[in-house]
């Protein structure tokens, strides 16, 4: 199946360990996502392009379980096929990351459990090409772990 | 610099009115706040009107009458009716005119605001994987608040239950039929932990409030409120603001807290002070977190304020009196001067079933929405 990314320059595609990209100021360190052309802090516009952790932790969460309007929304299905999709902050070393979660909307989910990035897809174009977009997952097991 | 005095406010009722253009909403409220001062639209020397919805809120005057007076029109998002506000009260403290008029009106359509992310400085693809949404943020804002600082999914229940009890008594607001505390929490799952009942709704209506120099106050009304502060703040870096697709790790302040500290300074008084508050209730988790970042109690706090009924009209620091957003929606343009409607009414003592008890003295008012701009004012008599 045809697939396309929803935005070139969000995260690494195709790859095998794909990360996020964001920008780090060349003055203040400050790490911004997604890459941007200045610095958010300081207004410089020396920036680098830099890759962002792929593991981390639930900083809040929520459920999106109204569909939302398209346009701008991607997604087509008819609003009683829609099921939700969780949203979530996953702090990461370098800063937190807004994201889709995978899994149900009835899949419990918990303020500190460990996530990491995935790529996913998430809505489907009129010719039948697949959009794909970043989320971030439950890290199995990770109850486990300390 | 002058102080300014409010001597009239006028406001239409909130809710659903086929057949009426905002505008001519906006009109109503004006002719109300005229009849409230015993003044003619003629003897309005300028005005601010805010919309979002509307482009030209200025053309309110086809209906009032054309007198060829400077009127401004303003969108500030959420803070649209506390810039226009901001605005015409300081066109008085700089001397430039007397007496004017701030006028907010809107007519939204139902469900939540929908709008592209680009037109907020955000990339397409925010808004295209449907993550362009702002009640999921004001849910994910409370989320973490409730983890940090243990306040339970009952205690937004009871903030939405007050707001609908006092909406019952407000003769102008939206809902007006009381909710159980059992009702609100079962009702279905929008954005978790944040049911149907605990958000407000974009509706339609209009106020107006008309502003003068203090020193000819008299010349109106026999009891002036003195508006002793009007500010706008917007996000620092590292606030957890609407429509942020990231934050860094070193967290700041809400811009409410910034505009809240200014307004105190300006207006040369504290927390301790107010007697009346009216928050923006975008949601019930928004009441609770706005509760402190206006310095009205200490973070934490707010489950043991709610319980004892510290924020009912006869309690120690009653908030939104008339119901705020849950119970009178939230027609963007005018939401605001709704709040310093109902702040004039508690002061003056007319707020009817609703008046707090005692004599208030100090009123209190603020807004937050998007895309992260607060405002904030305060009343004193
Ligand atoms: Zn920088």
């Amino acid at each position: 199946m045809a697939q396309r990314v929803v935005a070139e320059g969000l995260f690494d595609w195709p790859s095998d360990e794909p990360r996020l990209i964001g920008s780090k100021c060349q003055v203040c360190d400050l790490v911004a996502f997604p890459a941007y052309p200045n610095c958010p802090n300081c207004g410089s516009l020396d920036v680098a392009e830099t890759r962002l952790s792929t593991r981390g932790t639930l900083w809040t969460w929520t459920r999106q379980r109204f569909q939302p309007k398209n346009p701008p929304y991607l997604g087509t299905e008819a609003a009683a096929d829609f099921v939700g999709y969780g949203v979530g902050y996953i702090e990461l070393p370098e800063a937190r990351v807004e994201a889709r979660l995978t899994g149900g909307v009835d899949e419990p989910l918990e303020i500190g459990q460990e996530m990491e990035l995935t790529v996913v897809p998430f809505a489907t174009d009129a010719d039948g090409t697949e959009v794909l977009t970043y989320a971030f997952r439950p890290v199995e097991n990770s109850a486990g772990k300390n | 610099m002058d102080d300014v005095a409010i001597i009239g406010v006028g406001r239409t009722p909130f809710g659903r009115f086929p057949g009426q253009t905002a505008i001519q909403l906006g009109a109503q409220a004006v002719r109300a706040a005229l009849t409230d001062a015993g003044l003619e639209w003629k003897q309005i020397q300028f005005g601010f009107a805010g919309s979002f919805e509307v482009d030209n809120p200025d053309a309110v005057i086809n209906f009032l009458g054309l007198t060829g007076i400077p009127i401004t029109d303003v969108y500030n998002g959420c803070a649209t009716a506390a810039s226009a506000l901001t605005q015409a009260a300081n066109t008085i403290r700089l001397g430039e005119y007397d007496l004017g008029i701030a006028v907010g009106m809107d007519k939204h359509p139902t469900g939540a605001f929908a709008s592209y992310s680009e037109e907020y400085g955000l990339p397409a693809w925010y808004g295209e994987t449907g993550l362009f949404l702002t009640p999921k943020f004001f849910a994910m804002k409370i989320q973490r608040y409730m983890y940090d600082h243990g306040i339970s999914p009952r205690t937004l229940a009871k903030v939405a239950a007050k707001n609908y009890r006092n909406g019952s008594i407000s003769p102008l607001a939206f809902r007006r039929t009381p909710m159980s505390e059992e009702k609100i929490l079962t009702s279905r799952m929008v954005n978790d932990p944040l049911t149907q009942y605990m958000f407000c709704s974009p509706d339609e209506g209009a106020a107006a409030v008309i502003l003068c120099r203090a020193s000819v106050a008299h010349r109106y009304t026999s009891k002036p409120i003195y508006l002793k502060a009007s500010v706008v703040r917007t996000r620092k870096l590292g606030a957890f603001e609407v429509h942020s697709p990231w934050l860094p790790l070193q967290r700041a302040d809400a811009p409410t807290v910034f505009a809240s500290r200014a307004a105190y300074e300006m207006a040369g008084l504290g927390p301790d002070d107010v007697d009346v508050a009216q928050l923006q209730d975008t949601d019930a988790g928004a009441e609770v977190i706005h509760l402190a970042e206006n310095g009205l109690c200490k973070d934490g706090e707010q489950e043991r304020l709610y319980a004892e009924g510290a924020t009912e009209i006869g309690g120690s620091i009653p908030v939104n009196t008339d119901g705020g957003l849950i119970a009178n929606g939230e027609p963007i343009g005018a939401s605001g001067l709704r709040q310093v409607y109902e702040l004039t009414q508690q002061l003056r003592g007319t707020a009817g079933d609703r008046q707090v008890p005692g004599t208030p003295r100090v009123g209190y008012g603020q807004l937050y929405g998007a895309p992260g701009t607060a405002g904030v004012a305060i009343l004193s008599t």
